[in-house]
């Protein structure tokens, strides 16, 4: 275990030093995801027309309450997940892929479960087909996994690169207005660095409540926050 | 003619500019002309002059001396604006930016001599070119419904004269009278859209004639913030509005403007206003240059460079990036990332990875907001969304409020950060 922990540290460092090169992944490969799910077939339907058969019909699974198709007949178990108010995201799909049973205790899904990650990435894609697109319909449930770079305590000590700031903070200047002004939305500029960087941390881990900003912040690395933080200091 | 500083203060109206401003205009400098002033032209273009201090020259063709938001007008429907408080001048872009605005219609792109077409005469000559020219409408996609039916059955998804329209056709409804909307399909300008606008509608509706019925006509089986809509058209609105979705006939629809009917799935519906949303693509622009594959202009999520040529960008609601809403927010995300790429290509300054992100407000009835967003990021394929957040139904009235007032600072930075 420490040895895998060792080695995503290792991996992760390069990423986070070459400041975010690393991009967005799609969930998976929707076609080779059409393939795969054969093994589903037996029980499950999706796409147009699709019914209950053993196991409920699959459309528009992402985002949806567990346990929430009227008329068919959860195990206790899914019916207490959906009493919890547990919602298919794409994390929670990716775990009960791998292990129904890891996820929901008493699942009459029974399915030994599909170990390897880039095959459940691609049925996930195949099933994203048949939930709402989110061009159309912005609330859906992403189609990518965020990349996304934890970096140690002590790096946020980190000085902050104005000039990737200034960029970073063309995105915040969209609500937030550069003279300062703050009617309905508060002013950010010219803050203490340090009562920013702490402030965007808090929205990150959603101690702060605000869903826009634990949006924004949630897919700011620490660099990306200290630069940030400077460049909101130190403007005119 | 000798070219001395004093003729050449004296030879036009950019005179205050060159004197505020700390550029200078210089020979040989990269040219970029921008089509389209709105959310995301005008941003395009006022990044690009402000963060090049100079160094590229900036032309923006707009057609328009007066830019009326589309954004916050179903608020004008609504009454809780002025239509004079959507308007906006190009005033600042000329002087504070130095960007040459030329008031008027780009009517084709030569893409080998790179040069655009003006419908007053002559051309401009651009090194890059970003395009970003809203919709136009696909013709015949509401049978009995085009352009010059426009006058009597207005779509208002163009602000201005169009809105000002609706909402005189509105206030002339008779007691009891009705009111239908025929909703476009996906994917168009601006998804919750018609449906904050049937919400405001019916505020002007139960203030000023309250028996008077709002029909929408929708050919979508769900849209953008459903549940959040219904829950508040049942608790402000209750018995106004019937929304007749595929299963009822509301893809089936065409319209006679002469008769003031609606036919829904073969019932004939007499209206006393009707707005028709049709079905929209590519400002037509896109079309003229050869820049689109089906009804809109595919991008690389990454620049939003054309994917049909290097040298131009498309923005905001003409281009298929993916999975962005087309909305006024995500055409200023994505004017930024565009920017800075344009920037980074003409004059070799840092190009960061490119980030987007969208958030959707709309109102209900009087401090009722509610919200909708996602962040997104590119991949190979497409733009992709990472994370996403919706207001939740059965808030209380203080947070609703809140989200209400957010808009507010919201509208007041966006046009801030278009219009400088």
């Amino acid at each position: 275990m420490r040895a895998l922990v060792a080695a995503v540290m290792i991996a992760l460092a390069p990423a986070g030093a070459a400041l975010a090169q690393d991009k967005a992944e799609l969930i998976g490969d929707a076609s080779r995801g059409e393939e795969a799910f054969r093994q589903c077939r037996g029980c499950h339907q999706v796409g147009p027309g699709a019914e209950n058969r053993v196991g409920p019909h699959l459309n528009g699974i992402f985002g949806r309450r567990a346990g929430s198709i009227e008329g068919f007949d959860y195990s206790d178990g899914m019916d207490r997940a959906h009493a919890d108010g547990m919602v298919w995201t794409i994390e929670r799909l990716d775990a009960y892929l791998e292990n129904p049973r890891a996820l929901v205790s008493g699942t009459r899904m029974s399915f030994r479960g599909i170990k390897d990650a880039q095959e459940r990435h691609d049925v996930m894609a195949y099933l994203r087909r048949y939930s709402a697109s989110p061009r159309d319909i912005p609330e859906s449930q992403p189609t990518a996994f965020r990349s996304e770079v934890d970096l140690p305590p002590e790096i946020l000590a980190i000085v902050g690169d104005r000039e990737y700031g200034e960029y970073l903070a063309s995105e915040c200047l969209t609500c937030h207005k550069r003279d300062g002004a703050d009617d309905g939305i508060p002013s950010i500029v010219n803050w203490v660095e340090e009562d920013f960087v702490i402030a965007m941390h808090a929205y990150k881990r959603q101690i702060r409540p605000h869903p826009v900003m634990q949006m924004m912040a949630g897919r700011l690395s620490d660099e990306e926050i200290a630069a940030l933080a400077t460049y909101f200091a130190t403007i005119d | 003619m000798t070219l001395n500083r004093r003729t050449f203060l004296g030879t036009g109206v950019a005179a205050a500019a060159t004197l505020s401003a700390p550029m200078v205009r210089a020979q040989g400098r990269p040219r970029v002309v921008v089509i389209g002033g709105g959310a995301g032209g005008a941003t395009a273009a006022r990044y690009i002059a402000k963060d090049s201090e100079g160094a590229i020259d900036v032309t923006l063709i707009e057609p328009s001396r007066t830019y009326f938001t589309c954004f916050f007008s179903n608020l004008y429907l609504g009454g809780f604006r002025t239509l004079e408080s959507l308007a906006h001048t190009y005033a600042k872009l000329a002087t504070d930016y130095g960007i040459n605005v030329v008031h008027d219609w780009a009517t084709g792109v030569d893409r080998d001599a790179k040069t655009v077409a003006l419908a007053g005469g002559g051309s401009v000559p651009y090194d890059k070119l970003v395009i970003s020219p809203g919709i136009d409408f696909v013709d015949g996609s509401v049978p009995g419904w085009d352009i010059s039916a426009q006058g009597v059955m207005p779509h208002a998804y163009k602000a201005g004269t169009q809105t000002a329209l609706l909402k005189a056709q509105i206030e002339a409804m008779p007691q009891g009278g009705v009111f239908v909307m025929v909703a476009p399909p996906n994917p168009y300008r601006c998804p919750p859209g018609p449906y904050e606008r049937i919400s405001m509608v019916a505020h002007y509706l139960k203030a000023n004639n309250p028996t008077a019925k709002i029909i929408v006509a929708d050919p979508k089986e769900q849209y953008s913030k459903q549940a959040l809509f219904e829950e508040g058209w049942q608790k402000h609105y209750p018995g106004m509005v019937e929304r007749l979705g595929p299963d009822f006939g509301g893809g089936n629809v065409s319209v006679d403007p002469g008769a003031m009917t609606v036919d829904i799935d073969g019932e004939v519906v007499k209206a006393d206003a009707v707005n028709v949303i049709p079905a929209q693509k590519a400002g037509h622009i896109c079309e003229v240059a050869g820049l689109t594959d089906g009804n809109w202009a595919p991008v690389d999520g990454h620049s939003m460079v054309s994917r049909l040529d290097p040298e131009i960008y498309i923005l905001g609601d003409a281009s298929a990036q993916g999975d962005m809403p087309k909305s006024g927010f995500s055409a200023n995300s994505q004017a930024k990332v565009a920017a800075m790429a344009v920037r980074g290509a003409l004059t070799g300054s840092r190009v960061f990875p490119a980030k987007f992100s969208n958030t959707c407000w709309s109102l209900i009835a009087t401090d009722d907001g509610v919200k909708v967003g996602a962040a997104y990021e590119p991949t190979e394929e497409k733009i992709a969304s990472v994370s996403s957040f919706v207001s939740q139904t059965g808030e209380d009235a203080a947070m609703r409020k809140a989200t209400y007032e957010e808009s507010l600072g919201w509208y007041s930075g966006i046009t801030s950060d278009m219009f400088g």
